[in-house]
């Protein structure tokens, strides 16, 4: 038997060379999607090596997860669509999480029958550690589902001893642990670390406002690689916990890239709903001038460079197809169109270039923030569509406001501004936005698809 | 001894980690993150070999319950990855 474990490691090794590779090749949208079916490979390698383990469960179970699970991921990712994406990146978040503390549940459960004598303390750390970061993973993900699909508010959702009852969470974890780590053989220790990691789960996401849900998803998204990695050591399986840990790192690295984005630190955002509302601010002087959608075509008929700044409001408009439209027009016209990403529009990492993408919009037409800034003056219309936040000015200008230093597309710069909006609310923070006040805004309202169908239609008309 | 070993092979993954994945640009993070969630269903592999190949029931039915959920990433997870970076391509110029 022992040849055979040499090469159930050797492959091992194997795959996590493949997965590396995948990861390499994802640097770069051409050969991204090799990436992807590289990494896929050494998760093949790694799967079918792990059958020929002597120490498995019957064939007959696997065989029955794998159709079941593997059906329904292949109809999930068929039909999901890309407005949907950050809500079952969430999911299956979850169900990472989810499946390392039933991996840990399970070596317990293997352990009571075999007694205790043998299994080491690093064993039963991990073994906890596993079971409270994926109980956390999957009751946390499951909660940002909730709230990212609209099944749920997306307003933090704050009551009177929430804090207390978290850190409550939090001591009685660390009791729990020392106490089932002295005395691995009484389950009731784990079932209540299990029950307390998915109660924690839920407090710590409920409390997040929507406005944070990018920093919240990468966040879990990097627990599930922790839990991942925990569970590797703890059934001692080394591509459990190399792979575990590359993602857990790539996780880590999107949240600080979103917390950067917005100028904040994690702390601050996993608090944020503890944070006393800011007092009324300055009075933002001057009116509001709304636009009616047929004249903002003459604007964009003479304008010669068009920045178009994505939000939220694209998303769920389902604008992202009119958008590309409206960009071939322009540009036959002789018009150059831009695009400016802010790091934390949208509900995830990326999402609205996944959507740009989707409508065939050309990845090198589109900009980070400060690619774009230093030239916001060049640009004769600047196009904000159901992004608020993420052009708000009083970010630099209103001190006291609650996204105060945050970095933002200068969109008031550009010589016009149309705020393509369903109204002149607040946005998605809740914030006032002095800039559509300004003198050079105007607020083009309802729906964002129906608003880009009728310029295309005056384009049509021409 | 081996604990050193394992706590060796943290470290050096972590800092591959992070390295690989500070070059991915902005363009490509949700994909980098459904694509890592992918990955991330490598639990299915413990999930296989762990359980043993004892009789108890509730083993059984974790192992069984774990494997479903790490292939629905895997899965799922490659599978959507694979959708979007299909949509990331350059304009045709004319």
């Amino acid at each position: 038997m022992e040849s055979v474990a040499v090469l159930i490691n050797l492959a091992y090794v194997a795959a996590a060379g493949l997965f590396i590779i995948g990861l390499k090749l994802l640097s770069h949208p051409s050969s991204a999607r090799k990436g992807n079916a590289v990494s896929a490979m050494g998760m093949l390698v790694a799967v079918v090596v792990s059958l020929f383990d002597h120490q498995i469960i019957a064939y007959h179970w696997i065989l029955t997860g794998f159709l079941a699970g593997g059906i329904y991921g292949v109809w999930k990712a068929r039909s999901v669509e890309m407005t949907q994406m950050p809500e079952m990146v969430s999911l299956f978040n979850g169900f990472g999480g989810a499946a390392s503390l039933l991996l840990g549940w399970a070596t317990v459960n293997h352990q009571t029958l075999t007694g205790y004598e043998h299994i080491g303390l690093l064993v039963l750390l991990t073994v906890v550690l596993t079971v409270m970061i994926g109980g956390v993973t999957f009751s946390g993900s499951l909660v940002a589902w909730g709230k990212l699909s609209g099944n749920m508010s997306t307003k933090a959702f704050i009551f009177r001893g929430l804090r207390e009852l978290s850190i409550i969470h939090l001591i009685a974890l660390l009791v729990l642990s020392i106490v089932f780590i002295n005395q691995p053989d009484t389950t009731l220790w784990l079932y209540l670390i299990i029950i307390l990691a998915l109660s924690f789960g839920v407090l710590a996401t409920i409390s997040i406002g929507g406005a944070d849900m990018p920093v919240v998803i990468a966040l879990l998204n990097s627990y599930s690689g922790i839990a991942a990695s925990a569970a590797g050591l703890a059934v001692n399986n080394t591509i459990l916990i190399v792979t575990g840990l590359l993602v857990g790192a790539s996780g880590l690295i999107l949240t600080n890239i979103m917390c950067k984005a917005m100028n904040r630190s994690l702390l601050n955002v996993l608090l944020s709903g503890f944070a006393k509302p800011t007092e009324a601010m300055e009075k933002i002087e001057g009116e509001i001038k709304v636009m009616p959608a047929a004249d903002a075509f003459y604007v964009l008929e003479a304008a010669q460079a068009v920045l178009v700044v994505p939000g939220y409001g694209m998303a769920v408009a389902q604008a992202q197809h009119a958008v590309r439209e409206l960009q071939a027009l322009l540009e036959e016209n002789g018009c150059s169109v831009d695009y400016a990403i802010h790091p934390v529009a949208g509900r995830m990492p990326g999402h609205m270039n996944v959507l740009l993408a989707e409508a065939d919009v050309p990845y090198d037409q589109l900009y980070e923030m400060d690619d774009v800034n230093p030239r916001m003056e060049n640009y004769d219309v600047v196009i904000v569509i159901g992004a608020n936040d993420v052009v708000n000015p009083a970010a630099k200008e209103m001190k006291g406001s609650p996204i105060y230093g945050m970095p933002v597309i200068e969109a008031y710069r550009a010589k016009t501004v149309f705020v393509l909006k369903r109204s002149a609310d607040a946005g998605f923070a809740g914030v006032d936005n002095p800039l559509f006040f300004r003198d050079n805004t105007r607020m083009v309202l309802g729906d964002a698809k129906d608003t880009i169908n009728t310029i295309i239609r005056e384009f049509g008309d021409e | 001894m081996e604990n050193i070993y394992l706590i060796f092979i943290v470290l050096l993954a972590a800092f591959l980690g992070f390295e690989l994945i500070r070059k991915v640009p902005a363009t490509l993070h949700t994909p980098l993150m459904s694509g890592s969630n992918a990955i991330s269903g490598i639990t299915l592999v413990g999930a296989l070999a762990a359980s043993g190949s004892d009789n108890n029931v509730l083993t059984t039915i974790l192992g069984t319950t774990a494997v479903t959920l790490a292939s629905i990433n895997v899965v799922g997870g490659y599978l959507v990855t694979d959708r979007m970076l299909g949509m990331f391509k350059k304009k045709d110029k004319k």
